[in-house]
C-alpha cells in the first residue's frame, strides 16, 4: 500500500480535528409515501466523524443504513421527506454547509468536492461502457479543479494513489478488464478524484473475495490515516471491527447501540446488538445455537458412521472458455462424504466449489474418474438409470428462487418430488407437506403464497423442505445462506444444525465464508484453482494449516475481537 | 493485441457468412415462389396478359432454361442473381436492377429524411421524458401507443387532408423539391419516432436507476450530463433487437406513403410489379430487399460493437 | 409486430414501461378497451343488432352525404352507408386477423420449438431459416404469397399469417431457450423428474403463457397488416367491405368527403390500440407475484 498522502493531510491538518467535526448529524429523519401513508425508514439518527475517525454503521436490511447513507448526499429520490435536527459538513473552505433543505445546484457543490461515494460491485457501480480514465475524471472536470490539458496527468496519480500498478495502462481499459479487486479500487479513486474530505462507503467489500477484501479495507484505513473521515456501512459486524474506530448499531431506523468498536465488539449493551454477535457462525460458536430459541445451548454430536456415502474418486472437469482456451474447473479432487457428517468445502470465487457440487449431483459429468453413491456407480450410470436413485441426493442453493418454476405456489414446490413417487395419493402428499413445512418452521398458511412474495429466508426454507421432501441421504449445499441477513442466516444455519441431528443428514456443504463453514462443518476441504489444497478436521485445517495459501486465506478473514 | 484482431476478423467473416446464407435464402425463396405460380411459365414471365409468338417464346425458353429439369434452372437462377441479373421486366422493358436502382433513389431520399427525423424526435423525447412527472409520461405514451396503432397510411392520409387539401400548405402530391417532400416524410417518421421513442426510453430509464447512475450523481454531475453522456449510450444498447423491426416498418412505411402521396419510388413499381404480375421484377425486388437488410444488420452490429466494449471479446 | 416482440423477449418488461414494479402500468382503465374489444366480438357475429341498413344497399339519391342523423357515418360515392358498412367490415377484418394469427401462432410454435429442442444438425437448419426469413419485411413476404396466390379474403389471411411465421418462431425460440437455461430446469433435473414431464410441464407452460399474450397484440398488428394490403389494393377486393378497402374507396374522395376515409380509419386505430392494451394488461397481471 502506498504511503499516506501528504497533500491531504496538509488539507486535513488545516481542520482542528476534534473541535469542530467533519460530518455532524442530529436527529435525521427520512420517511416515504407508501400504500399505507408514510413509512419512516429512519427514525432520529445522530452522530459525528471526525476527520481521520471511520465510523461503521452496522445493520441488517431494513435497518436504514443505506437509507441514511443516501440522506447525505441527497439522493434517496424525489420523494422521500428527509428532514433533522442539524446536518452538516465541514467544507474545504473552512465554512460549514448545512446539508439539509439544498438546492439541486448546491447539492452538486457538495457531491463529489466535500462528500464522497463508494457502492459495492465496481463491475456495475462503474459505467461499463466508458473508460475506468474517464470515469476517475469526471468529478474533476464537473468541479472544474484543473485545466483540461492536466486531468489525465493526476487520473493516473490517482489511480497510483489507489495502489493500481500500470495505472497509464489501466486508464484505457472498462471496468470489465480490471479484476475485482483493481475494479474496486478504480471506483474508490474516481470517489476522491475531487478530494472530498469525507468518503462515504456502502458495503463497499461485499462483492468481494476474503483476500481481497483485506486490501481494500486496508485502503480505508490508509484513508483515514491521511485525514479523511469515512463512514462504512457494512451488514458484516467483523468487517467493521477490522478497521474502525468506533460503531454505531442500527435497527429499525435507529441507532440502538454506538460506541468505541471495541467496546461495542466485547462488552454489548443492548439486546440487538448481543443477538447479532451472537448470531455470527465461526470456531468459537460450534455446538452452539446461533439464534437463540430456548433449545438446549449445545447440539448433540452426532455419531457419525464410517462407511461413505458419497466417493468422489480423482474428478476432473474442464470447460471451453469463449475464446477457445480450456478452463481446468477441477483437477483430480478426491473427496468422501460419511452419513451425518457435514463436509465442508471452502475455496475463493474461481476455485471450483460450484463444479464440484454439480458432479456430485451428476448435473455435471466428469471427464475422468468417477463419482460413487453408496459404494455403487453415480457418474458412471446413464440418466435413465440414475434418474429412480436422484431421492438420495438433493440440493439447496444461494437464490433458491431461481431453481422453483415461476408458476408455482410454495405447496406445489414442496410437493413437486413427492409426485415423483407415484406411490403416494392427493392426501397422502398434502399431509407430508403439512409435516415438511412445519418441520422447517414455517406457517401453513405459506402454503398458497407465491415465492415472489416471500422473504429470502422463507424462500430459503421452502427451498430446504423440497429438498427434504423425497427423504435424501446426502444434501449438497451451495452457499445457501450468502444472501441472507446476518440473523436469518443464524436461523437457517440452526435449522439444518438440527434438521442433521434428527434426520442424520450428511452434508456437503460449499461456502466462501470461513465462519459459516467453520461453524457448521466435521471436515473440511481447502479449494483453490480446481484442487483441494487442504484437507482434515475443522481444527486441524483452522489452527494448523500446513500450505502459505491457506494460511493466507485464514489470515485476511475478518474476526471479531475474541474470536 | 493481437488476439482482438482475430477477434474482429473471426467476427467478420461469421457476419459475411450470414449475409451469403441469407441472400442465398432469399433467392431460393423467389425461386420457389416463382415454380409455385400456377400456369404457363413463359406467360408468367411475360407478366400474363401479354401474347408472345413463337419467336420469342423460343427466346425466352432458350433465355430462361426454362425446358432444362429443375436443379439446372435453380443453378442458373442462383448464377445471374449472383451476377446482379435478374432478367428483364416485361413491364419496363428494361433489366430489372435498372428499374430498381432508378426508383431506389426518390424512396432512399423519404427513408433517410424519415429516420433522421424520428431520430431527433424520440432521443429528444426520451431526454425529456425518461424518468419524470407520471402525467407528461402518461400523455406521451399514449399519444405512442396512438401512433403505432394507426395504419401508417392513415397518419398520411390525415396530414394529406389537413394540410393540403384544406390548408393548402403543401402540394398533393409530385415528387420535385423539398415541399413534396415534408408531409410524407412525417408521415412516415411519426411512427418510427413513436417505437424509438419507446425503446430509447425505457432504455435510457433502466440505465439512470442502475448503480452506476448513483455513483455518477454522487460524484456532482448534473442530471442532464449523466443522461447524455451516459444514459444515451446505454439507451441505444437498447434498440438493437430493434433494428430487424425498424428496416422492415421502414420498407413497409415507405412503400405505403408513397401510395398515399403518390411519389414514385420502390413502392409504386413494387405494387405495379405485382398488379401486373411481372415476376422479374417481383424477385428482383425480393432480392434487393434481402441484401439491403443484411447489409444494414451488418453494420448495425459494427456500430454496436463500438457502443459496448463488453462485446469485443478480448483476453482480460 | 412493432416493439411487442422485445415485451416477450424479457416478460417482466411489461407495457410500455420498464420493470412493472417500478412504473406501474398506468392503463387509462381495463374498462374501456375491454368494453370495446366486447362490442366488436359482437359486431363480428351478430352485425344486424348494430345496424339495420344493409352494408352494399346503393342510394343514388343519397350520395356522399355527411354524417348525420339517417346515416351515422355518412354515405359513400354509390350512396352505400359508411356506417353499416363499417360494422359488416368489422367481421372481415377480425376474421382475417384472427386467422392469421393463429396460422402464425401454430407455425411459429412448430418452427420454433422444433428449432430449439431438435438434434444438432436440424436444429442449426432451423435456425437459419427464421433467420433468414426474418431478413424480409412482413409486408414484403406478405406481397409474395399475394404474387403467388392472387387477391382475396383467404389468401389475405395466408398472405399475413405466412409472413409473421418467422418473428413468431424467433421468440417462441429464444423463449424456449430462456427456460432451458434458467436455474429451474436443472433443479428439476436434480430431484429427478423425467425430460418428458420437463418439457411438458415445465417448459412449455413457461412459454406459451408469454406467447399467447402477444397473440392478441397480434391480432391487432394482423388486422393493420390486412388492412394494408386491402388499402394498396392487393387484399381484399371490392365491393367487400374490408376495413382497408373502405379506405383506399375514400381516398379518392379525401378533398370533398374526407369522412370516408377518416372514419373507418379511426375505428381501426381504436380497435387496434384496445386489443394491443387489453394484451399488455393481461401481461402485467399475469406477471404479478412472478419476481420478488
Amino acid at each position: 500500500m502506498t504511503v499516506a498522502d501528504p497533500e491531504s493531510r496538509r488539507e486535513a491538518d488545516l481542520l482542528p480535528s476534534q473541535a469542530v467535526p467533519l460530518l455532524r448529524v442530529e436527529g435525521l429523519r427520512v420517511a416515504f409515501p407508501s400504500a399505507q401513508g408514510r413509512t419512516e425508514a429512519v427514525r432520529g439518527v445522530s452522530f459525528t466523524i471526525a476527520a481521520g475517525e471511520i465510523l461503521a454503521l452496522v445493520g441488517e436490511s431494513g435497518s436504514g443504513k443505506s437509507v441514511t447513507a443516501r440522506a447525505l448526499v441527497g439522493l434517496v429520490g424525489p420523494r422521500a421527506q428527509v428532514d433533522a435536527g442539524a446536518m452538516t459538513i465541514a467544507a474545504h473552505d473552512g465554512r460549514v454547509v448545512d446539508l439539509l433543505h439544498l438546492t439541486s445546484s448546491a447539492w452538486r457543490m457538495v457531491r463529489g468536492r466535500e462528500i464522497g461515494f463508494v457502492l459495492q460491485d465496481a463491475l456495475v457501480s462503474l459505467d461499463p461502457l466508458r473508460t475506468v480514465g474517464r470515469e476517475i475524471a469526471e468529478p474533476i472536470l464537473a468541479h472544474n479543479l484543473l485545466p483540461k490539458s492536466l486531468v489525465a496527468a493526476e487520473v493516473k496519480v490517482l489511480l497510483a494513489r489507489a495502489g493500481i500498478p500500470d495505472p497509464e495502462v489501466r486508464a484505457a481499459q472498462y471496468p470489465h478488464e480490471l479484476s475485482g479487486g483493481l475494479r474496486q479500487r478504480a471506483l474508490i479513486a474516481s470517489a476522491l478524484a475531487a478530494r472530498p474530505r469525507l468518503l462515504i462507503a456502502d458495503e463497499p467489500t461485499t462483492a468481494l473475495d476474503v483476500t481481497v477484501q483485506q486490501q481494500v479495507l486496508s485502503v480505508f484505513a490508509e484513508l483515514a490515516r491521511a485525514g479523511h473521515g469515512v463512514l462504512l456501512i457494512t451488514h458484516d459486524l467483523a468487517v467493521a471491527a477490522q478497521v474502525t474506530d468506533r460503531i454505531a448499531v442500527m435497527q429499525d431506523g435507529r441507532i440502538v447501540e454506538a460506541g468505541p468498536a471495541r467496546q461495542v465488539l466485547t462488552m454489548p449493551g443492548h439486546a440487538y446488538t448481543r443477538r447479532l454477535l451472537a448470531a455470527v457462525p465461526s470456531a468459537a460458536t460450534r455446538g452452539h445455537w446461533l439464534a437463540a430459541t430456548g433449545n438446549p445451548p449445545v447440539r448433540e454430536t452426532v455419531a457419525i458412521d464410517q462407511r461413505p456415502l458419497l466417493e468422489v474418486d480423482d474428478i476432473s472437469v474442464s470447460f471451453r472458455r469463449p475464446d477457445g482456451s480450456p478452463l481446468n474447473a477441477l483437477a483430480g479432487v478426491s473427496l468422501v462424504v460419511r452419513p451425518g457428517e457435514t463436509l465442508g468445502i471452502a475455496g475463493e470465487s474461481g476455485s471450483g466449489k460450484t463444479t464440484l457440487g454439480k458432479v456430485a449431483l451428476a448435473l455435471q459429468p466428469p471427464d475422468r474418474g468417477e463419482v460413487r453413491l453408496e459404494g455403487g456407480p453415480w457418474s458412471k450410470l446413464a440418466e435413465s438409470a440414475r434418474r429412480p436413485l436422484r431421492w438420495r441426493i438433493q440440493t439447496i442453493v444461494q437464490d433458491p428462487f431461481s431453481s422453483f418454476d415461476p408458476r408455482y405456489t410454495v405447496e406445489r414446490i414442496i410437493e413437486q418430488p413427492l409426485r415423483l413417487r407415484g406411490d403416494l395419493d392427493g392426501g397422502a402428499r398434502r399431509r407430508r407437506v403439512a409435516e415438511l413445512i412445519d418441520l422447517v418452521s414455517l406457517s401453513p398458511e405459506l402454503l398458497a403464497r407465491r415465492p415472489g412474495t416471500l422473504s429470502g429466508g422463507q424462500r430459503q426454507r421452502v427451498s430446504i423442505a423440497q429438498a427434504l421432501a423425497s427423504e435424501p441421504k446426502l444434501l449438497v449445499c451451495d452457499e445457501p445462506v450468502s444472501s441472507l441477513d446476518v440473523t436469518t442466516q443464524a436461523q437457517v444455519l440452526d435449522l439444518l444444525v438440527m434438521l442433521q441431528g434428527r434426520l442424520r443428514l450428511a452434508m456437503l456443504f460449499i461456502s466462501h465464508d470461513l465462519g459459516v463453514i467453520q461453524h457448521v462443518s466435521h471436515r473440511i476441504a481447502v479449494m483453490e484453482d480446481g484442487r483441494i489444497v487442504e484437507a482434515g478436521t475443522v481444527d486441524e485445517v483452522f489452527n494448523n494449516p500446513q500450505r502459505p495459501s491457506t494460511r493466507r486465506l485464514l489470515g485476511a478473514v475478518p474476526r471479531l475481537p475474541g474470536r | 493485441m493481437h488476439g482482438s484482431v482475430r477477434n474482429l476478423v473471426r467476427w467478420g467473416l461469421r457476419h459475411l457468412g450470414v449475409i451469403l446464407a441469407v441472400l442465398w435464402g432469399a433467392a431460393t425463396i423467389a425461386f420457389v415462389a416463382l415454380k409455385l405460380i400456377p400456369g404457363d411459365p413463359v406467360s408468367i414471365l411475360t407478366g400474363g396478359e401479354n401474347i408472345v409468338d413463337e419467336a420469342e417464346r423460343a427466346v425466352l425458353i432458350q433465355q430462361y432454361g426454362l425446358d432444362q429439369p429443375l436443379a439446372v434452372q435453380y443453378a442458373h437462377y442462383l448464377g445471374n442473381a449472383l451476377i446482379g441479373n435478374f432478367g428483364r421486366s416485361y413491364q419496363y422493358r428494361q433489366p430489372v436492377i435498372d428499374v430498381i436502382l432508378e426508383a431506389a433513389v426518390p424512396t432512399l431520399q423519404l427513408a433517410s429524411s424519415a429516420i433522421l427525423l424520428a431520430l431527433c424526435v424520440a432521443v429528444a423525447n426520451a431526454l425529456a421524458t425518461a424518468g419524470r412527472r407520471r402525467v407528461l409520461r402518461t400523455v406521451l405514451s399514449g399519444f405512442e401507443l396512438a401512433l403505432l396503432s394507426s395504419p401508417v397510411y392513415w397518419i398520411g392520409i390525415v396530414l394529406l387532408a389537413l394540410f393540403s387539401f384544406q390548408l393548402h400548405w403543401f402540394p398533393v402530391t409530385g415528387n420535385d423539391g423539398v415541399a413534396a417532400l415534408v408531409l410524407p416524410v412525417i408521415a412516415l417518421s411519426l411512427p418510427l419516432a413513436a417505437l424509438l421513442g419507446q425503446v430509447l426510453r425505457d432504455g435510457l430509464e433502466e440505465a439512470l436507476s442502475q448503480p452506476f447512475a448513483l455513483t455518477v450523481r454522487a460524484r456532482g454531475v448534473s442530471e442532464t450530463a449523466l443522461r447524455i453522456r451516459h444514459g444515451l449510450r446505454h439507451a441505444a444498447l437498447a434498440v438493437s433487437t430493434l433494428t430487424g423491426t425498424l428496416l422492415a416498418g421502414i420498407l413497409s412505411g415507405s412503400i405505403l406513403t408513397e401510395t398515399v402521396f403518390g411519389r414514385s419510388g420502390i413502392g409504386q413499381i413494387t405494387l405495379q410489379a405485382i398488379k401486373t404480375r411481372d415476376m422479374p421484377l417481383v424477385l428482383g425486388l425480393v432480392m434487393m430487399s434481402a441484401l439491403v437488410f443484411a447489409v444494414i444488420n451488418l453494420l448495425v452490429d459494427a456500430v454496436y460493437l463500438v457502443i459496448d466494449p463488453r462485446l469485443r471479446r478480448t483476453t482480460a | 409486430m412493432s416493439g411487442d416482440e422485445r415485451t416477450l423477449a424479457s416478460p417482466s418488461r411489461a407495457g410500455l414501461s420498464g420493470n412493472g414494479q417500478r412504473h406501474p402500468w398506468r392503463a387509462p382503465g381495463l374498462l374501456f378497451p375491454l368494453a370495446f374489444v366486447l362490442l366488436l366480438a359482437v359486431a363480428m357475429c351478430a352485425p344486424e343488432w348494430f345496424t339495420v341498413l344493409a352494408p352494399d344497399t346503393v342510394d343514388t339519391d343519397a350520395i356522399l352525404l355527411p354524417p348525420g342523423a339517417g346515416h351515422w357515418f355518412g354515405t359513400d360515392e354509390l350512396g352505400r352507408d359508411l356506417f353499416s358498412r363499417v360494422i359488416y367490415g368489422t367481421s372481415q377484418s377480425l376474421t382475417i386477423g384472427i386467422g392469421a394469427t393463429t396460422i402464425a401462432c401454430l407455425g411459429g410454435i412448430s418452427l420454433g420449438t422444433a428449432a430449439s429442442l431438435a438434434p444438432s444438425l436440424l436444429r442449426q437448419l432451423l435456425v437459419r431459416l427464421i433467420d433468414i426469413l426474418l431478413a424480409f419485411p412482413e409486408l414484403l413476404l406478405a406481397l409474395l404469397v399475394i404474387a403467388v396466390l392472387g387477391r382475396g379474403p383467404v389468401n389475405t389471411l395466408l398472405a399475413v399469417g405466412l409472413s409473421n411465421i418467422a418473428g413468431y418462431a424467433r421468440l417462441v425460440r429464444s423463449q424456449v431457450l430462456q427456460v432451458k437455461l434458467s436455474g429451474y430446469v436443472e433443479h428439476a433435473v436434480a430431484l429427478g423428474e423425467h425430460p418428458w414431464t420437463i418439457v411438458i410441464g415445465h417448459i412449455v407452460p413457461n412459454t406459451i403463457r408469454p406467447l399467447m399474450i402477444l397473440a392478441t397484440i397480434g391480432v391487432g398488428t394482423s388486422v393493420l397488416a390486412a388492412s394494408a394490403l386491402s388499402f394498396l389494393g392487393l387484399g381484399v377486393v371490392p365491393p367487400a367491405p374490408e376495413w382497408g378497402a373502405l379506405l383506399a374507396d375514400g381516398r379518392n374522395f379525401l378533398e370533398i368527403a374526407p369522412w370516408l376515409s377518416l372514419l373507418p380509419a379511426t375505428v381501426v386505430a381504436v380497435s387496434v390500440i384496445s386489443i394491443t392494451l387489453l394484451g399488455r394488461r393481461l401481461q402485467v397481471l399475469l406477471a404479478k407475484g412472478d419476481t420478488p
